[in-house]
């Protein structure tokens, strides 16, 4: 692109308003990394520094020492529940999902509706049946209780069916022409050519469970069986207006989030505009 | 090896209509190379799929060999196919993709292989056997679809429209290869085509479908000298036979007010019609100074033939005729010509139901 069609007017004013937008999604992020890196008085002083005069990682070693908040012990933990979901959730949703896109079963369309039917629950209607179930089970106070309610993804379900229909069936007839079992149709040939699908879903589980805050809060009940969301906000009434520290915490929340969505772009991008739910 | 046999055999869609393939009367000899050939939406594919298991029989029966496999898995019938648009598994190279059968039959790896170099040895492949689906041209899938099909060893070869992905000059060249192919191999092979070159070409026999319902099965030169009704005369040959609604009595047909001679046996099928359906095919004409006059609309030269288009006036009004002539002095667009019919080189058919006459 030369730079006099980049100075068009039409194109100039599209450009300043991507430039705008980016920066109103930027700039928490931004304001958090900055005052994670600003001393505590700077970080209150009435006339606010997008840049700390005098950065600082006072802010990292306080919220990493902290006696009374292991944030180390939550990222793990968060870490964990936040993987077995991820990997639960594509286990459950990739069969169920196959199962109703291409399985001759009675009453299936009945079947897909149900479970995407639930999809238009509030989910806090789920919270108090939820906890007795977990309470019933003995898991209060365990990862457990964090990672399995979500493991069966009505949404997962939704969103791989809309992919494994998008694949062509010759190749599923092929393979059965190869002598496949429907299990091996499955587990040899859908399967590996979903891998984008199915990140992305592991993926968009991860963050959900990542960032859940409510459920974590209920459930865990020792600090140091706290995951990192929850863990952080119980630092907010300890230490009153520490703002550094808990940016400081914020920010080691967000580097996973971040390091994933650059790994997976990639695929995150073909497994949505693949399942046709772009946009 | 086996032949197969479709008996009575009909598919229907559910909430169709009409059923797709209409009670079907087959049978693909042991060894032979038999096409299925049909405008689209004739229902060819169907009958294939219907072979393949692919679709369910809604009556009848299909036998490969004296075995019943009508209600049988695809898996079970012992039948390779090659799709339309090759069906590579994408995530496997060439050489997993042609293997893929054999695993899961549980052949052992070094079988396998063996098998696997083979075909491409057959196909020339083997230096492609590592790459992936996407690292290869059209013609190198279309082979590795083959080889697919033929480290099997199947009864039954299908193939569905193999070459219509496929440029000009390498479909022409495919053509041969996939006849010498299965005539080395000798595997009885139902092959799908809408195009009726390829099915005269490649076909010891061709099968003529039109909605669901079969025309005509014979050697292409019987299709193209006898054919059995206005269907197969005008879907056979290119360009197509003129087929003209003209009136008929005692002595023959009237043609352009030219008197056409027609055989006695058709004659006699004809007894008590006032017209018929006259089929000349465009070669079948000759310049007559006491011929019929055809007004040259169009004149299409291709070299060695030229070909005359021109509108006959019938009863019935003006119908468009074809004429073939001698490619190094065509007449001009424009111009006239006196046309004859060749002694016996003319077809009749019912003009309502379209069956050949005698």
């Amino acid at each position: 692109m030369t730079h006099a069609s980049l100075l068009r007017p039409r194109r100039l004013v599209t450009y300043v308003a991507l430039l705008l937008l980016t920066f109103a999604y930027l700039a928490p992020l931004l304001w958090m990394l900055s005052t994670s890196l600003k001393s505590d008085a700077e970080a209150v002083s009435s006339t606010p520094h997008w840049l700390p005069a005098s950065p600082t990682l006072q802010g990292y070693t306080s919220v990493l020492s902290a006696e009374d908040a292991p944030v180390l012990r939550w990222f793990l933990n968060s870490l964990l529940a936040a993987s077995l979901q991820a990997l639960l959730v594509v286990a459950t949703a990739a069969p169920a999902a196959y199962a109703l896109a291409r399985l001759e079963l009675p009453g299936r369309k009945v079947l897909l509706a149900v479970v995407m039917s639930t999809l238009f629950l509030p989910p806090v209607t789920f919270l108090a049946p939820s906890f007795l179930l977990i309470g019933w089970l003995g898991w209060l106070d365990t990862l457990w209780a964090v990672a399995i309610p979500g493991a069966a993804s009505a949404f997962g379900v939704f969103f791989l069916h809309q992919f494994f229909r998008s694949l062509p069936r010759e190749l599923e007839e092929a393979a059965a022409l190869d002598r496949a079992s429907p299990l091996q149709v499955f587990w040899h040939v859908v399967l590996p050519l979903s891998k984008p699908a199915l990140a992305t879903l592991a993926l968009l589980s991860f963050l959900t469970n990542w960032n859940d805050f409510l459920w974590p809060l209920y459930v865990l009940l020792s600090a140091d069986r706290l995951t990192l969301p929850a863990g952080l906000s119980q630092m907010q009434s300890s230490y009153t207006i520490h703002y550094p520290a808990i940016m400081a915490g914020a920010v080691l929340a967000s580097v996973p989030v971040l390091v994933l969505f650059l790994f997976a772009q990639r695929h995150v991008i073909e497994g949505v505009s693949r399942t046709g739910l772009k946009g | 090896m086996a032949n197969v046999t479709f008996r009575q055999a009909s598919c229907t869609y559910p909430g169709a209509p009409r059923p797709t393939v209409n009670q079907l009367d087959l049978e693909v000899r042991d060894g032979e190379l038999l096409v299925l050939v049909g405008p689209s939406g004739s229902g060819k594919s169907t009958v294939l799929r219907m072979l393949a298991g692919l679709e369910p029989l809604s009556s009848g029966e299909l036998r490969v060999g004296d075995l019943d496999v009508s209600a049988r898995d695809p898996g079970e019938r012992d039948i390779a196919m090659v799709f339309q648009n090759y069906a590579l598994y994408p995530h496997m190279t060439v050489g997993e993709n042609m293997g893929f059968a054999l695993k899961l039959a549980g052949v052992s790896r070094e079988e396998r292989a063996t098998r696997v170099r083979e075909a491409a040895q057959m196909l020339g492949l083997e230096a492609l056997l590592e790459r992936k689906p996407k690292a290869l041209s059209g013609g190198q899938r279309q082979r590795v679809a083959m080889g697919r099909a033929i480290v099997r060893k199947p009864r039954v070869f299908l193939m569905d429209e193999p070459l219509s992905n496929l440029d000009a000059k390498l479909r022409v060249q495919t053509r041969g290869e996939i006849s010498s192919l299965q005539a080395r191999l000798g595997t009885t092979t139902l092959y799908v085509t809408h195009d009726q070159v390829e099915a005269m070409t490649m076909g010891h026999r061709v099968a003529v479908l039109a909605a669901g319902v079969l025309q005509q099965c014979d050697s292409p030169r019987v299709l193209y000298a006898r054919p059995a009704n206005a269907f197969v005369a005008g879907f056979i040959g290119s360009p197509a036979m003129n087929l003209l609604k003209v009136p008929v009595g005692p002595a023959g047909a009237m043609l352009g007010g030219v008197r056409v001679p027609l055989a006695p046996s058709t004659l006699e099928a004809a007894q008590g019609l006032t017209e018929l359906t006259l089929g000349v095919r465009p070669e079948s004409f000759e310049l007559a100074a006491d011929g019929f006059r055809l007004d040259i609309d169009s004149v299409e030269e291709l070299g060695a033939d030229a070909f005359l288009y021109g509108q006959l006036m019938l009863q019935e009004g003006p119908a468009p005729l074809v004429v073939r002539v001698d490619g190094r002095a065509p007449p001009a667009a424009g111009s006239a010509v006196n046309l004859r019919v060749r002694q016996g080189e003319v077809h009749a058919f019912h003009p309502v139901t379209g069956l050949r006459l005698g």
